[in-house]
């Protein structure tokens, strides 16, 4: 199969995948008993019929629900995902304006945990059973048992109150104002911008919340390198390799790593997810403007749009990594190319 | 030799070559024990206020110190766990039954069925646990209820795929066939010969699960969606050292609490993965 059509067939399989989505957040947020009305009306004013009428109609929620659903599916076609009913501006407008500090805090967490993970996990594995070993998988137990929260928290007093290691909560220093905005990111823009004073400030801010967020899938992909790379050292063709004389470094990464990667690729995908979520409680605590503040927000004023909008937001991108995924597969398997 | 006593010789070969699961065992004890002798264990009313006496950095007369309402932190840790592990627990044991009762159908029927399944599951994996655990348990209201109902629409899927992968693994072995073969209902030979050989790897799946489960509660009891202010929680406790970075004690037992439960339980679920599959077994080693 070529790259192709591999693609082509990936990418027709996700449409019913993405009408599901969008079917499940709908379904989700109408057949729950709660009333957004009451939740964003006042008290007086959701004691009175006719304000309460008209907020319906406005909202059409007086629709019956699978013509709310059809016309939340057309409007999602052009792009339109509705409108906060909290800060009645389009859903889609707000989630481009947060989304861009998600993804920067997000990427920043899966490179730590990456580099980390890797690096230990095969650190363990090749001194197994020794004292460093010990040490690692001890440590990679905190990372999965730790609550993100509560490092969080650690975090900051430790290291910005005690110690003033780090900056506060916040994106940037509140005397720096935001590069221009050309990806959001502000590390990038500022790169663009030739700004180092922001962009040093910028990573700065970055490094206690992408390692905090980090932590849980740097101890999950250490536990899977660890075991797939001990799978791997088992086998016939690295004493194969080393009895070619290669150097011991060369057998472990060029002949072991690389064939021990599959798994840790397969938890990349699935980490992504799990980072954005771990980001709805980092971004409480750090005051860190992204969607996962946004739908937090959004879910204590039951503003469904917005949580719709941010489910779905946040489904695609898994869907999307996990394409990526299938892709990395392919290059990394030649035995997928001919299947 | 009398039989007991070799029994007792392979629990303790067990236990000499996997300590670390002994000691989760030992901690998860502990903090069930812990849960239920609260009422005697704690020295103070874990929701008696004292406002004379709020903030109090630890001390001798309170070890854990005061939080922001003068109540004693350490009875409030002692009482935590009565919330969290069954909460745990429960959203395990309902996602369990649950997805195993779809995926052995799906497994079983095949076709169509499965197909159905397999796509609705999928669905349901794209969604991030929190964020659709959040939009559930803030539309139905905050509480322990609400939360551990939440979590569980979300988690079910996963046990579902995994049982349905096992049902069709097993359905292929000589003794289904054999059972088919002198007459057995479908229904009986699914649940009396396929369902229990599947169980063994569902069940390490599941008390591996039950840390997360753990963490995933806290994260909603954090965020304010689980159960009442005043209460004992410690997800709950942890927020609260929010608006007191100063007072570290506030947030550091709590979640210390949430830790130790949840490494103990990922010592026994990686023990019983090892004790289940022969082959990590030997890697351990």
């Amino acid at each position: 199969m070529s790259l192709h059509q591999f693609l082509a067939r990936r990418l027709v399989l996700m449409i019913p995948l993405l009408i599901g989505i969008s079917l499940v957040a709908f379904i989700i947020s109408n057949a729950i008993p709660a009333d957004p009305t009451a939740a964003n009306l006042g008290e007086r004013a959701a004691a009175d019929p006719k304000i309460v009428a008209a907020f319906r109609e406005k909202w059409g929620l007086d629709e019956p629900l699978h013509v709310q659903y059809l016309t939340y599916l057309s409007n999602l076609l052009k792009g339109d995902m509705g409108t906060s009913i909290r800060s009645r501006r389009p859903v889609s407008e707000e989630l481009g304006r947060f989304l861009p500090a998600t993804i920067e805090l997000a990427t920043f967490g899966i490179l730590v945990s990456l580099v980390a993970g890797v690096i230990f996990g095969v650190i363990s594995a090749v001194w197994r059973n020794r004292p460093i070993d010990f040490i690692v998988r001890i440590l990679s137990l905190i990372g999965v048992s730790a609550p993100v929260f509560w490092l969080a928290l650690i975090g900051l007093i430790l290291l910005y109150l005690r110690w003033d290691l780090v900056p506060g909560p916040g994106r940037l220093d509140p005397k720096l104002r935001p590069p221009p905005g050309v990806t959001g990111l502000y590390t990038v823009d500022s790169l663009l911008a030739g700004d180092w004073r922001t962009l040093r400030n910028a990573l700065e801010h970055l490094i206690l919340p992408s390692l905090v967020l980090g932590a849980y899938s740097a101890g999950l992909i250490t536990r899977i390198t660890r075991s797939s790379m001990l799978e791997v050292l088992s086998m016939e063709y690295m004493t194969t390799a080393r009895s070619k004389g290669l150097r011991e470094w060369t057998v472990i990464t060029r002949h072991g790593l690389r064939n021990a990667l599959m798994p840790v690729v397969t938890i990349i995908g699935l980490s992504y997810g799990n980072l954005l979520s771990g980001a709805v409680l980092t971004e409480t605590i750090f005051a860190w403007e992204g969607i996962g503040r946004y739908a937090y927000n959004a879910a204590r004023t039951l503003d469904f749009p917005v949580l719709m909008g941010v489910s779905m937001l946040i489904a695609i991108i898994f869907v999307l990594m996990n394409l990526i995924v299938d892709i990395l597969y392919y290059w990394l398997d030649p035995r997928l190319r001919q299947a | 030799m009398k039989p007991g006593n070799s029994r007792w010789r392979i629990i303790r070969r067990r236990a000499r070559q996997n300590p670390l699961m002994v000691v989760g065992l030992l901690v998860c004890l502990a903090w069930v024990l812990i849960s239920l002798g609260a009422d005697h264990l704690a020295p103070a009313d874990p929701l008696r206020q004292s406002v004379m006496e709020r903030l109090q950095a630890p001390s001798a007369k309170y070890p854990f110190g005061t939080d922001q309402l003068g109540r004693d932190v350490l009875s409030r840790v002692l009482y935590g766990g009565r919330t969290s592990l069954p909460a745990g627990l429960l959203v395990i044991v309902s996602a369990t039954f649950v997805g195993t009762l779809f995926g052995a159908l799906a497994g079983y029927v095949g076709g169509l069925w499965d197909e159905l399944l397999m796509r609705f599951t999928e669905i349901f994996m794209a969604f991030p646990i929190i964020i659709l655990a959040m939009a559930i348990a803030a539309a139905l209201g905050p509480s322990v209820n609400n939360a551990v109902i939440a979590m569980s629409i979300v988690w079910w899927p996963n046990y579902a795929r995994v049982v349905r992968s096992l049902v069709i693994s097993v359905k292929s072995n000589e003794y289904v066939t054999s059972a088919r073969a002198i007459g057995a209902s479908p229904a009986r030979i699914l649940f009396v010969t396929v369902l229990p050989n599947c169980l063994a790897p569902a069940l390490v799946m599941a008390t591996l699960d039950i840390g997360n489960a753990i963490l995933i509660f806290a994260g909603l009891s954090f965020l304010g969606l689980g159960p009442e202010p005043s209460s004992p929680e410690w997800g709950r406790m942890v927020s609260d050292g929010i608006d007191h970075y100063d007072q570290w004690w506030l947030s550091t037992f709590p979640g210390i609490a949430i830790f130790t439960v949840v490494m103990a339980l990922n010592f026994v679920g990686d023990g019983l993965r090892d004790l289940a599959d022969p082959r990590t077994r030997k890697a351990v080693r």
